[in-house]
C-alpha cells in the first residue's frame, strides 16, 4: 500500500460522512469570516431559523472595506454608506451569534489571513475555510485551507462541515539557493508563470524541498497565499520546527500538556516517502531573478530586467490577441523593457505581503533613500499588531522619512473596494496578488512584485532590480 | 433553490480566456448585504464606458444578446476571487448557464449552490458553439436531465456532469438541509475529537 500525502492525512482526519452523491462531509476546524462575504449567509440562517453551530470555532474581522486612516473613530464614521452598513451588519451578526470579533480599530484586527496565524488560531493539521480565496495562506502551517463561497459560509456556520470532493495531489519541489533579492513572492510568480492560472485547477499543491524549508513562516504564507492564482484548491507545507516556533506562545496556541500533545500530532503531518502525487513540478530557485508581472493575469510574468512579450512572437493567433489585449490595457508596447514603464503609485500591503518581514524588507530598501517625486507610495501593515511591531522596530520612521505614507491595517488597495484605489490609467507597483483588469480600481494598471522590489520601484520611479539602485553612502 | 431542468435561451459568445471574477463583478459592487440586484454590475468594465453609457461592441449590449440566458466563454472562466457575487450577478442578469472548456474550482462550486449550470466541453466544441451563437438564430436548448445542448442548427451536443451535481440542480436541493440529516455523525465526530485532539476542540 502506498503512503499518504499530507493532504490525504488531513482529509482522512476530517471525514464525517460520505454522501450518496459522491461528496464527503468534511469537518471544519476553523472558520474565518469578514464583512463582505457573510451578510447573505447570516440572513440565510435567520430565514431558515438555523443557529451558528460552533461560534467558538469561528473568528471575525473587519478588513475588506475598512478605510486605512482614522480607524479609531469606529464604523459609525465610515463615509461610504454601503461599506458602513456592511461593517455594522457584521457587528450585529457576530454579537447575535456570540462569535469572537476584532472590530476595526482593535489592535488585534487586520487582514483575516494575517490575523488567523498571528493569534495562533490557524494551526497545523486543521481544516480552515473563509469566504475569501486567499485562505490558502494558512496552508503555510500544514493546514488544509481554502476559500469558499457565501452559500458554503452559511453551510459551515450551520453545520461546521463542508461538502467536498477530494482534489488531486500535486507537489512543487523548490531547490537551489536563491540569489539575494529573490524570495517567496518570486517563487510564487515563477510557478504561476510556469503552469498558468489554470495550471493547478482541481489540485491541492504541496510545496516542498530545501528552498521551502529555508523560507521563513512569512515567506511560506506569501507562497501559499498565491496558490489560488495558480488555480489550485489549496497550497500547503509540512509543518516543521519553524512552524512550531511561530505558533508557540500565541494567544490561541495550545499551552502546557496540550502543547506537547499537539506537537506530537503535528509532527506526524508530512507526506510519507512513498506517497504518490498525481503531478510533480520542479523549480530551481538558483535560476530565478526578481520577477514582476507585465499584463493582466498573474501568469504574465517577466524578470524585471526583461522585456514585455511581443504579440508577433506568440505561438498562435489566440495568444497573440490575448497579449495585445493585455498590452493595450496596461499601456505597454510589445517588446519594450519592462523597466521603462513609469510608476505612479506603490502599494506595499495585502494578505500576500503585509507581515513584519515584508515591512522590514521594504524599509531596508527605503532606508536613507527618497520616493521619486512623481510617485505616491503607501505601506499598509497587515494588522494592528504588525503595525505596532514595525513601529517598535522604527520601520515606520524609516519609511516615512523616505516619503512613504504609513497607514492603518486593512486590505486597502489590493482590491478596489475601499477608499484606497487607483484612478484610471495609473500604474502601480504592488505587493498584492492580482493584476486583473480593474482590480485596484477601474482602469488601474497593476504590476505584482515583492515588497523589496515595490520599494525599489518607489525610489526609482520605475520598475528596477533593487540590486541596481544607487548605493546610499556607499552601502547597499 | 430553483430547480434547473430545461433552459431555452439565447446564447452569447464571450471569446476571452481567464475571465476572472473581478471582471464578472468588480469589488465595488460587493458592498451589498443582498443576493439580488448585482446584474447591473455584471462585466461592468467591459460593458460600460467610464460615464456609465453602454459600450456598443460588448456582446451583452447588442440587441441579439441582451436577453441571453447562456454564456459561452474561453478557458478557465471564473478564476480569482471566491466571491459568490459572480454567479449572483450572472443570474440576476438572466444567465443560467455558462459553457467553457474549464472553470476555476471555487466559481464552479458556487454555481451549483445557486442553480447556475456550468457546462464543460472540449475546445473544438466550444469553438463551434461560439460560431453557432454568432449565427442568425441564437437560441440554444439545454436539457439537464438528458445532459444535452441542442444548437440552432439542430445538432445535439452531449456533456458530462457527475450525478450528484446534476441531482443538486435538477431537484434544487438545499445543501444545508441535506447535511443536517447527518447531524448525529457530526456530533459523534466532535465527541471523538474532544478525546483525540482536545487542543482543537477546547
Amino acid at each position: 500500500m502506498t503512503g499518504k500525502t499530507l493532504y490525504d492525512k488531513i482529509w482522512d482526519a476530517h471525514r464525517v460522512a460520505e454522501d450518496a452523491n459522491g461528496e464527503t462531509i468534511l469537518y471544519i476546524d476553523l472558520h474565518l469570516i469578514h464583512e463582505v462575504t457573510t451578510p447573505q449567509a447570516f440572513a440565510g440562517l435567520r430565514a431558515a431559523g438555523r443557529p451558528v453551530r460552533r461560534p467558538d470555532r469561528t473568528l471575525a474581522v473587519a478588513d475588506h472595506n475598512v478605510p486605512t486612516i482614522n480607524q479609531a473613530a469606529g464604523t459609525g464614521a465610515v463615509a461610504d454608506d454601503e461599506a458602513r452598513l456592511q461593517l455594522q451588519t457584521l457587528e450585529r451578526n457576530v454579537a447575535e451569534a456570540g462569535i469572537e470579533f476584532f472590530p476595526m480599530g482593535d489592535v488585534r484586527n487586520g487582514i483575516v489571513h494575517v490575523v488567523g496565524p498571528e493569534q495562533g488560531r490557524s494551526q497545523p493539521g486543521m481544516t480552515i475555510v473563509c469566504g475569501d480565496s486567499h485562505t490558502s495562506t494558512h496552508g503555510a502551517f500544514g493546514a488544509l485551507a481554502h476559500g469558499i463561497g457565501t452559500s458554503e459560509v452559511e453551510h459551515v456556520l450551520a453545520t461546521q462541515t463542508l461538502r467536498q470532493r477530494k482534489a488531486k495531489n500535486m507537489r512543487v519541489w523548490f531547490d537551489g539557493e536563491p540569489a539575494p533579492g529573490v524570495g517567496a513572492k518570486d517563487f510564487a510568480l515563477a510557478l504561476i508563470g510556469l503552469i498558468g492560472t489554470g495550471g493547478g485547477t482541481g489540485s491541492v499543491i504541496e510545496y516542498a524541498g530545501p528552498a521551502i524549508e529555508a523560507l521563513s513562516m512569512e515567506g511560506r504564507m506569501t507562497l501559499c497565499n498565491m496558490t489560488i492564482e495558480a488555480g489550485a484548491k489549496a497550497g500547503l507545507i509540512a509543518p516543521d520546527a519553524k512552524a512550531f516556533d511561530y505558533m508557540r506562545g500565541r494567544p490561541a496556541a495550545p499551552k502546557g500538556a496540550a502543547w506537547e500533545a499537539a506537537m506530537t500530532y503535528w509532527s506526524s503531518l508530512f507526506s510519507d516517502p512513498d506517497a504518490a502525487f498525481d503531478r510533480e513540478i520542479h523549480i530551481d530557485t538558483a535560476a530565478l531573478s526578481p520577477l514582476v508581472t507585465w499584463g493582466t493575469s498573474p501568469e504574465d510574468v517577466v524578470p524585471v530586467s526583461g522585456n514585455v512579450p511581443d504579440p508577433a512572437d506568440a505561438p498562435n493567433a489566440a495568444r497573440a490577441t490575448q497579449i495585445q489585449r493585455a498590452l493595450d490595457y496596461m499601456g505597454l508596447t510589445g517588446g519594450q523593457p519592462i523597466s521603462e514603464a513609469r510608476i505612479d503609485r506603490v502599494f506595499i500591503g495585502s494578505c500576500t505581503n503585509s507581515r513584519i518581514e515584508d515591512l522590514r524588507a521594504a524599509a531596508d530598501v527605503a532606508r536613507g533613500r527618497k520616493v521619486a517625486a512623481h510617485v505616491s507610495a503607501m505601506v499598509v501593515p497587515g494588522s494592528g499588531l504588525v503595525r505596532d511591531q514595525a513601529e517598535a522596530e522604527g520601520l515606520d520612521q524609516i519609511l516615512i522619512a523616505a516619503g512613504f505614507d504609513w497607514r492603518e491595517p486593512g486590505c486597502s488597495m489590493c482590491l478596489g473596494m475601499n477608499p484606497d484605489k487607483l484612478v484610471p490609467g495609473e500604474r502601480c507597483a504592488s505587493t498584492s496578488n492580482r493584476n486583473f483588469e480593474g482590480r485596484q480600481g477601474p482602469g488601474g494598471r497593476t504590476h505584482l512584485m515583492s515588497p523589496a522590489m515595490a520599494a525599489a520601484a518607489a525610489i526609482a520611479g520605475h520598475m528596477i532590480d533593487m540590486r541596481d539602485l544607487p548605493l546610499v553612502d556607499g552601502v547597499a | 433553490m430553483k430547480p434547473f431542468t430545461r433552459l431555452d435561451a439565447r446564447a452569447a459568445p464571450l471569446d476571452i480566456a481567464n475571465v476572472d471574477t473581478d471582471q464578472i463583478i468588480p469589488a465595488r459592487y460587493l458592498k451589498t448585504v443582498e443576493r439580488t440586484g448585482l446584474g447591473k454590475g455584471l462585466f461592468a468594465a467591459m460593458r460600460y464606458e467610464a460615464d456609465g453609457t453602454p459600450k456598443p461592441d460588448f456582446v451583452l449590449n447588442q440587441p441579439d444578446y441582451a436577453s441571453a440566458g447562456v454564456l459561452i466563454a474561453g478557458d478557465n472562466f471564473g478564476c480569482g476571487s471566491s466571491r459568490e457575487h459572480a454567479p449572483w450577478a450572472l443570474l440576476d442578469f438572466g444567465i443560467r448557464c455558462v459553457i467553457s472548456t474549464s472553470f476555476a474550482d471555487i466559481f464552479y462550486n458556487n454555481c451549483f449552490n445557486n442553480g447556475l449550470l456550468p457546462i464543460v466541453l472540449p475546445e473544438d466544441e466550444v469553438r463551434s458553439l461560439m460560431d453557432e451563437a454568432r449565427g442568425g438564430n441564437h437560441v440554444f436548448s439545454i436539457d439537464l436531465e438528458a445532459k444535452t445542448v441542442t444548437l440552432p442548427s439542430g445538432r445535439v451536443v452531449s456533456f458530462n456532469l457527475d450525478a450528484g451535481r446534476q441531482e443538486k440542480l435538477v431537484k434544487g436541493l438545499d445543501a444545508i438541509g441535506e447535511t443536517l440529516q447527518h447531524v448525529s455523525s457530526i456530533d459523534d465526530f466532535e465527541a471523538q475529537r474532544r478525546l483525540t485532539q482536545p487542543w482543537v476542540a477546547a
